[in-house]
């Protein structure tokens, strides 16, 4: 059976079970690898990305839910000229990813809320991210980022975290 | 294979096409010119084992260790980069691949003759030796806080000021100036008598016939303008966008997905196997058994029992098989242990001090706590603990035809690659490993368990296949944290002075020196006893440190509170004779104003750890609500020598708390009827957005030997959380995860105001 959606704007037709999840569609029939496998029960959110503009697990979403539907996933994000969305870039100026395996989602949770808040209360960033999780621990870079977006104070992308460097 | 001679150590030849390569190998015999075809691309001419200068004037720096978010690539390419004078913005980092030539000779020289002062005329030779020993272990290892500290400092300097030298010689000879009137700066010679300037490149080819130095002479740290300072991570741009390939990314024609399934109970072998459902689920190719592995080297080992796998046309498809399939795992007598049986078993072995060692034997303990004024007594308990990098296992392999390729994260590259040669029963020349960023690692990637997996299930099916565990596979067939028990006494004079400092604890690993503590207490009788449980032990970040930190931070503080002194003051005056750790903890505690009063409910509390050559100190802020804790802030002072990228150490120590922070809080591996009880992040939690505090790391560079950065910041946070709460509440939390503890009952219990 097959379903036909779009993802980051071009229409697919894919011809597979229609319970297989969004997620290994897209990283097994579309080949789309920034989209990430980490726990297969929506509870790490590292498989993220947009349906229609909301985030969503897409490891638990079966693909037959997505027909007729718009899905962006990290790859999306970029525009078509190659620049970076405003939420990458300030991923970039915080320096906010470690090994990077959940960076994905958390960029599409945070795009997401910004979209819909553009500037987000500490709590609106803690409903929306805590569905992401970080072994790195980088929550607070990205909650720098997050609130950087709108702002866009470049000096403070350098040094942010680092208190001081006493040299004795 | 020549003879080991001082020449045989420096290696300079031509290459075909016209290119150069002029090497320090390191090790006997002459491998530069393939190692230059190894590196590749085309075009590049490689200087030195660690650096290749392209036409155009970039440099590449090649870093013999893996990625696993730490941000060494970086680290290590600045300090190549510095010594060099090299342009960072025409500066490559590339990871080094999985050959002998890339074995980490430093970090061998370093784990293996710690304590060791050279007379620096032997260095080569040592280094050379050195290079022998850790390409036949295959030790490509990144681990331990080790790559600054090692290959930076003793593989990644040398070859910049080497090739510095080398460079300066070829242009004074080429320009016929003094070599001493010759300079580098920003990948260019320059002379300023004449005004001559130019590129490395213009030299590549005269440095061919010239012998490096294994003793260049190096800059002074006041003169750093690349290490030290901000440069942004070189892997960060690709881990935003997507593109950043981890070895689940790699995607080969006609490959095929595997998901697996070991015993519950470790090491159980499949008795019967109920797999007709399974092999109706479409898609599904095969449904295989994989041998138990055990394997072992004098870096480590592992044994995993055998292993039942699904192979299918997509993950999802082999994901749905193996869950149809009914397994009957043989006993292998461990089936009635569980965490309650195995704390009994530690209290039991403690008490009857079962084959107990020394750490520590100072003073006369036995005397001091007889006639003690006062003596206190504590026990701790901390379970096992899982690594859950954000990235399952998984590995790629192509098993054809008498040979291998893998596709893999892992933290020692050439040992995966002789791991998966020994079992395949191939030599490791016949192996070729891919090396890819790590989705974390946290020493779980240090264990070949999976790549054998997956290069056994490819052998098998004969096609490329993509090993998948799923996060349950994941938690539960880990190598883990292991569950430890420690107990303690205190002894005071009746000034409440600290004399006495007893300890014992169950099962010792590494670093031996986790058990310790700074501070001056005049007898000290510190130990362990031998409680083996079946439980398979891995490194987890900061190995033994992880729990021995919240031991000794957590006991220091209740002897504080029984001195009647405050926590700060009291470890303060026990560290007059060392300066270092007391720097660091007065700097902490100034930052997070220790003094400062604090409202009902909330509690600071703090630490202090030396570990993998960094001193850190942590005070925590913490607000109990109604016996739930919130961790609201954490202030960390690190003093690692000298930080040789200050946002990237920052931010490993951010990592190290929240890791930390995620085992004090939540981490939790039960064992029950044999078997780990916890599968995915619903029952084994992890610390989140609204519950992360905010952290500030604040960097002393005090000019002592550089530090590691990876592990340093967890330690100490367990026990500041619990210090803080005890701050907050009066009750002092033993066991951990906190998580686990009924704070709100025992505040109702104690009158103790919530």
């Amino acid at each position: 059976m097959s379903t036909s959606f779009s993802i980051n704007g071009i229409a697919q037709l894919v011809d597979v079970d229609p319970s297989k999840p969004l997620l290994w569609v897209i990283r097994e029939q579309l080949s789309l690898s920034g989209t990430k496998f980490g726990c297969g029960i929506g509870q790490c959110g590292a498989c993220t990305v947009h349906v229609d503009g909301q985030a969503i697990r897409s490891c638990l979403t079966p693909v037959s839910s997505v027909e007729g539907k718009e899905v962006t996933t990290i790859e999306g994000l970029v525009s078509a000229s190659g620049e970076l969305h405003p939420v990458q870039q300030a991923w970039v100026d915080h320096q906010v990813p470690q090994c990077g395996y959940c960076q994905s989602g958390q960029i599409m949770s945070a795009s997401a809320l910004l979209a819909r808040s553009p500037q987000p209360t500490d709590k609106e960033i803690d409903g929306a991210l805590r569905g992401n999780i970080c072994r790195c621990g980088m929550y607070g870079r990205i909650r720098k980022a997050i609130k950087s977006v709108d702002i866009a104070k470049a000096d403070d992308a350098l040094f942010y975290n680092v208190a001081e460097v006493d040299h004795v | 294979m020549s003879k080991w001679t001082r020449r045989a150590f420096l290696t300079t030849s031509a290459v075909a096409g016209g290119g150069v390569v002029i090497g320090v190998a390191m090790r006997p015999g002459n491998q530069v010119n393939d190692l230059a075809d190894k590196i590749g691309p085309e075009g590049g001419k490689l200087v030195h084992t660690y650096v290749k200068i392209d036409e155009d004037n970039a440099v590449t720096a090649i870093i013999p260790h893996s990625e696993m978010g730490q941000g060494v690539h970086t680290a290590l390419g600045q300090m190549l980069a510095e010594e060099l004078e090299a342009d960072w913005d025409q500066v490559n980092v590339v990871e080094a691949p999985a050959l002998g030539e890339y074995a980490n000779y430093s970090l061998g020289r370093t784990y293996l003759l710690t304590g060791i002062d050279f007379p620096k005329i032997l260095i080569p030779s040592i280094d050379g030796a050195m290079m022998g020993v850790a390409d036949s272990l295959d030790m490509q290892i990144t681990g331990g806080s080790m790559s600054v500290r090692t290959s930076g400092i003793l593989s990644m300097r040398v070859a910049g000021a080497a090739t510095r030298e080398m460079l300066e010689r070829a242009a004074a000879d080429a320009w016929n100036v003094p070599v001493e009137e010759v300079f580098a700066e920003k990948s260019f010679l320059v002379h300023g008598r004449t005004s001559r300037r130019e590129p490395f490149s213009a030299f590549v080819n005269k440095v061919a016939s010239m012998t490096p130095s294994y003793t260049p002479a190096f800059k002074r740290p006041e003169d750093y303008k690349i290490v030290g300072r901000y440069v942004p991570r070189r892997d960060i741009p690709s881990k935003v966008d997507g593109s950043a390939k981890f070895a689940m990314d790699v995607n080969l024609p006609g490959m095929l997905y595997a998901t697996v399934l070991r015993s519950p109970v470790p090491g159980g072998k499949v008795v019967s196997m109920q797999d007709n459902d399974a092999r109706n689920v479409e898609g599904v190719h095969e449904v295989l058994v994989i041998p138990s592995a055990s394997y072992s080297t004098m870096v480590g080992g592992f044994t995993a029992g055998e292993t039942v796998a699904v192979v299918a046309d997509s993950y999802w498809s082999a994901s749905k098989a193996l869950q149809q399939i009914d397994v009957q795992w043989s006993e292998v007598g461990y089936e009635e242990v569980s965490s309650e049986t195995i704390f009994s078993q530690f209290d039991k072995d403690i008490s009857a001090k079962t084959e107990r060692q020394a750490d520590v034997t100072q003073g006369d303990a036995e005397a001091i706590f007889a006639g003690a004024t006062k003596v206190i007594d504590a026990e701790y308990n901390v379970p096992f603990l899982a690594h859950t990098c954000m990235e399952p296992l998984n590995a790629t392999a192509d098993v054809r035809g008498g040979q291998a390729e893998i596709w893999v994260g892992c933290q020692n590259p050439l040992g995966f690659r002789r791991a998966v040669a020994d079992s395949l029963g191939l030599e490791s020349e016949k192996v070729k490993l891919h090396n890819h960023v790590m989705g974390g690692g946290f020493g779980r990637k240090s264990v070949p368990d999976y790549a054998l997996q997956a290069a056994h299930i490819s052998s098998m099916v004969g096609a490329p296949v993509q090993l998948i565990w799923s996060r349950e596979e994941d938690v539960r067939q880990d190598f883990y944290r292991p569950a430890v028990k420690s107990r303690f006494r205190a002894a005071f004079d009746q000034e409440d002075n600290l004399i006495g400092w007893s300890n014992t604890y169950t099962n010792k690993n590494e670093p031996v020196e986790a058990p310790l503590i700074p501070y001056s207490v005049p007898a000290q009788d510190i130990g362990y006893v031998s409680s083996p449980t079946h439980v398979p032990f891995g490194a987890w970040r900061s190995v033994d440190h992880s729990q021995h930190g919240f031991f000794t931070e957590s006991f220091i503080d209740e002897a504080a509170h029984a001195a009647q002194k405050d926590p700060f003051e009291f470890r303060a005056n026990l560290l007059n004779d060392k300066p270092r750790h007391l720097a660091v903890l007065s700097k902490v505690a100034d930052e997070a104003k220790w003094s400062d009063p604090l409202p009902a409910g909330r509690g600071r509390g703090i630490s202090l750890q030396e570990s993998f050559g960094s001193i850190v100190a942590q005070v925590v802020e913490v607000t109990v609500t109604n016996g739930k804790i919130s961790v609201d802030r954490v202030v960390a002072a690190i003093d690692p020598g000298l930080a040789v990228a200050p946002d990237g150490l920052a931010a490993q120590i951010e990592s190290g708390i929240i890791y930390g922070l995620t085992a004090a809080m939540y981490g939790e591996i039960s064992i029950e009827e044999g078997a780990v009880v916890q599968g995915n992040f619903n029952d084994y939690e992890s610390i989140r957005m609204d519950d992360s505090p905010v952290i500030e790391t604040h960097i002393i560079n005090s000019g002592h030997d550089i530090g590691g950065a990876g592990e340093p910041g967890t330690p100490g946070i367990a026990p500041a959380v619990a210090n803080a709460v005890f701050d907050a509440t009066g009750i002092r939390v033993r066991l951990l995860p906190l998580n686990n503890f009924d704070l709100n009952y025992l505040v109702e219990e104690e009158g103790v105001a919530g």
